[in-house]
């Protein structure tokens, strides 16, 4: 049953990464306007539900079902997926040697809203714009994407693209790994100047330092393929403070009481 | 550079194919076409048609005597090359009696087929002279006037033979000798067409001039030959492109190219190689850069069956400088074995041998490639890099380079990679939105970059579409 505001629903989620199940079971749902974390050391499998989601091949999802706005997302392949308005911010952004930063946002926008959507000089505009947002320079545009580009660079691309492709449901994967103070403030920036109240984010991440600029609503703790913990932003601190081995104990303890 | 950009990814319009395109042929209403197969008669007859001097006639048949008599290449594709019956083509087909100089007095028939390229829009807006040549003749040549004003010459290759003999005289064969390889002795036997230009002295010839190549008989075996030669100080470009209708047999283009570039000129000879996938393109094309020369050569193989080409460039006075800078695309059925060849021969001379390729489909790229540095070229400079890239696991890459360096302090860098479309990139880029199948072209596009931004807009738009239609229904 999908609340109307439902956005991502997923249920009983199970991934499988070169025969190792390393997602078992996982059940989620984000509204509409919602911002949520996920949280867990290395190896959680947090990045893996993430990549699974967004549709990697090499991330198969063996059992579970997922939808989009209501809409199976199972059935779609990637690009479908992202045509529909799911985003992924990649943990470790690709190079594609040759292709400007502009040829490919704007074949990016093409391929999500139509070979017409969008005149030129309006793509130059919003680009423009865009840019500002993140503090980049103009030259950008002319760079070969992630090409010999900076850890900082890479993770403002994804959130330029993001900020282009309007996803209503973006899962970002470890966007402040990387990134210095100043940087992670123009990204967290460059996030929040995304949020309409409408759609909404599923931010990954192993630190909580993000979570100071990026303000969620909900909080899960994800171990060992599981998320083991939900709660409001205040988890998020006591995690901070008390480290991860603290949710565990606890979490082992009610198991054995 | 807006324009550009939109039609390089207007990827929803793919639909069209090279026969549709390229590949329709003509009814053949020629003035003359001589028999199959080659002997001295054929020569005589061509000699004598094209009513040339005596010492052409004789720089035929002593062409034709060595050709009989050379063996065919030992290396390279040997069995498809062994599979060419030299008895089987025509060598000579004259489409008309007279060549035009406005399209008005072209043939209607060849008219529309060269209108259907597209040469004459493009003649219009970007080239200072144009020449077109079909089958065996140049059946339409214009030259800006401003051109011929400053004393540039620029006519197919007979004319030149007949009307400027002081010059030709002087450089035809001297770089290219008949003697060189089997084809280059077949081409000195049978050449016809072409392009001869000469720059004078101090003249920059700012806007490209085009010659471009149409085979439509089947079984046909084009012969053009071309000599560039610029003046002290003068600069020139020149663009090649070329085309056939698709046939089941094999047609042969045989051309040899000669540049001579001297003191302080620049030339930089650009080809967009789009032969039907049964031709045989078995080219000679090498330049002299004397002191403070430069020579490029910019070459883009798309088509063919077999396509075995190296251009060279002889760096002979000081400070001398060549770049070869080519992209090959292989496949199903095709083998591009295409390469670079510079001999350093004075100190100071630099040298940039950048080579891309493309496999896809069980498509087979080779880059062969020699760079020789003498003795007396001291603090000279090399840089060769080969890039392959592989689109799937039946696709075939090699290279075959060979460095002699006899010269002390000199500079040389080399770089070789071989890569795939990795499965990560795909996903990061239909993670965006794009098909598989944009996402490949796009990474294509991106890879023989270096390569197309070197072209004139109109070209890079072209061949952006062209590497488009051979990557359709690319597999998964």
């Amino acid at each position: 049953m999908l609340n109307e505001n439902t956005l991502l629903k997923f249920n009983n989620i199970h991934v499988e990464v070169e025969g190792k199940e390393v997602v078992k079971g996982i059940s989620l749902e984000v509204k509409s306007g919602e911002k949520h974390a996920i949280m867990g050391p290395n190896g959680s499998g947090k990045s893996s539900l993430a990549n699974a989601l967004a549709g990697h091949p090499a991330y198969g999802i063996t059992a579970g079902e997922a939808y989009l706005n209501g809409v199976n997302l199972l059935d779609m392949d990637a690009t479908e997926r992202a045509r529909s308005g799911l985003f992924l911010a990649f943990q470790y952004p690709l190079a594609i040697p040759g292709v400007t930063v502009a040829n490919f946002l704007r074949s990016a926008v093409k391929a999500r809203f139509g070979e017409d959507s969008i005149e030129m000089r309006d793509f130059r505009k919003i680009l423009k714009g865009k840019f500002e947002l993140l503090q980049v320079d103009p030259s950008f545009a002319t760079r070969y994407v992630n090409d010999g580009f900076s850890g900082g660079e890479k993770k403002r691309l994804e959130i330029l693209q993001m900020a282009m492709l309007k996803p209503s449901m973006a899962i970002l994967d470890e966007t402040d790994s990387g990134l210095d103070i100043d940087a992670l403030k123009i990204v967290s920036h460059g996030i929040n100047s995304t949020l309409t109240g409408d759609n909404s984010i599923l931010m990954v991440t192993h630190y909580q330092r993000i979570l100071n600029y990026v303000n969620p609503d909900y909080v899960h703790v994800m171990m060992d393929g599981n998320i083991i913990r939900s709660g409001g932003p205040e988890l998020a601190i006591q995690l901070e403070e008390e480290g991860y081995d603290w949710v565990k104990s606890e979490t082992m303890e009610k198991v054995e009481a | 550079m807006e324009k550009a950009i939109d039609k390089r990814f207007d990827i929803k319009q793919i639909g069209n194919d090279y026969a549709e395109k390229y590949g329709f042929k003509d009814p053949e209403e020629y003035f003359h076409k001589g028999a199959k197969g080659i002997n001295h008669e054929v020569v005589e007859m061509m000699s004598r048609m094209k009513k040339e001097p005596e010492w052409m006639r004789a720089f035929r048949h002593k062409a034709l005597d060595i050709f009989l008599s050379k063996p065919m290449p030992k290396w390279g594709n040997t069995e498809l090359l062994n599979s060419i019956d030299f008895d089987d083509i025509y060598y000579y087909i004259k489409p008309t009696e007279l060549q035009g100089n406005s399209w008005d007095e072209v043939p209607e028939y060849i008219k529309n087929t060269f209108d259907r390229l597209g040469i004459p829009e493009a003649e219009k807006k970007f080239l200072a002279g144009v020449s077109a040549q079909y089958e065996s003749e140049v059946v339409y040549h214009s030259v800006k006037k401003e051109l011929e004003d400053q004393g540039v010459v620029f006519m197919d290759m007979d004319s030149g033979v007949r009307e400027r003999p002081e010059i030709v005289k002087k450089y035809f064969g001297t770089v290219i000798p008949p003697a060189d390889n089997k084809f280059a002795s077949l081409n000195s036997a049978v050449w016809s067409g072409g392009s001869f230009i000469y720059v004078p002295e101090g003249v920059d010839v700012k806007i490209p001039l085009q010659a471009y190549f149409r085979i439509n008989a089947e079984n046909m075996g084009q012969f053009e030959r071309t000599l560039i030669i610029a003046d002290k100080g003068s600069r020139v470009h020149y663009i090649e492109g070329c085309t056939a209708p698709v046939y089941s047999t094999n047609s042969l283009h045989s051309a040899v190219v000669e540049l001579i570039a001297l003191e302080g000129s620049y030339i930089r000879y650009t080809t967009i190689q789009n032969w039907a996938h049964n031709i045989y393109n078995l080219v000679t094309k090498r330049s002299v850069a004397h002191k403070n020369a430069t020579v490029e050569w910019v070459d883009g193989n798309i088509g063919s069956k077999l396509t075995m080409k190296y251009p060279c460039i002889y760096l002979v006075g000081e400070g001398a400088k060549g770049e070869i800078l080519s992209v090959a695309f292989a496949g199903n059925g095709q083998h591009q074995d295409a390469g670079a060849k510079v001999i350093h021969a004075a100190p100071n001379t630099s040298s940039r041998i950048t080579s891309k390729s493309i496999s896809k489909a069980g498509g087979r790229a080779s880059y062969r490639g020699l760079v020789k540095v003498h003795p007396k070229a001291e603090k000279s400079k090399v840089s060769v890099e080969c890039d392959a890239l592989l689109i799937d696991e039946e696709s075939r890459s090699d290279t075959y380079p060979t460095m002699e360096i006899d010269a002390d302090n000199v500079r040389i860098e080399h770089e070789a990679r071989v890569s795939k479309v990795a499965e990560e990139q795909l996903f990061y880029l239909t993670s965006r939105g794009l098909t598989e199948d944009e996402a490949r072209l796009l990474i294509v596009n991106g890879f023989i970059e270096p390569f197309t931004k070197e072209l004139p807009m109109e070209y890079a738009v072209e061949l952006n579409r062209l590497i488009e239609l051979e990557m359709e229904g690319s597999v998964g």
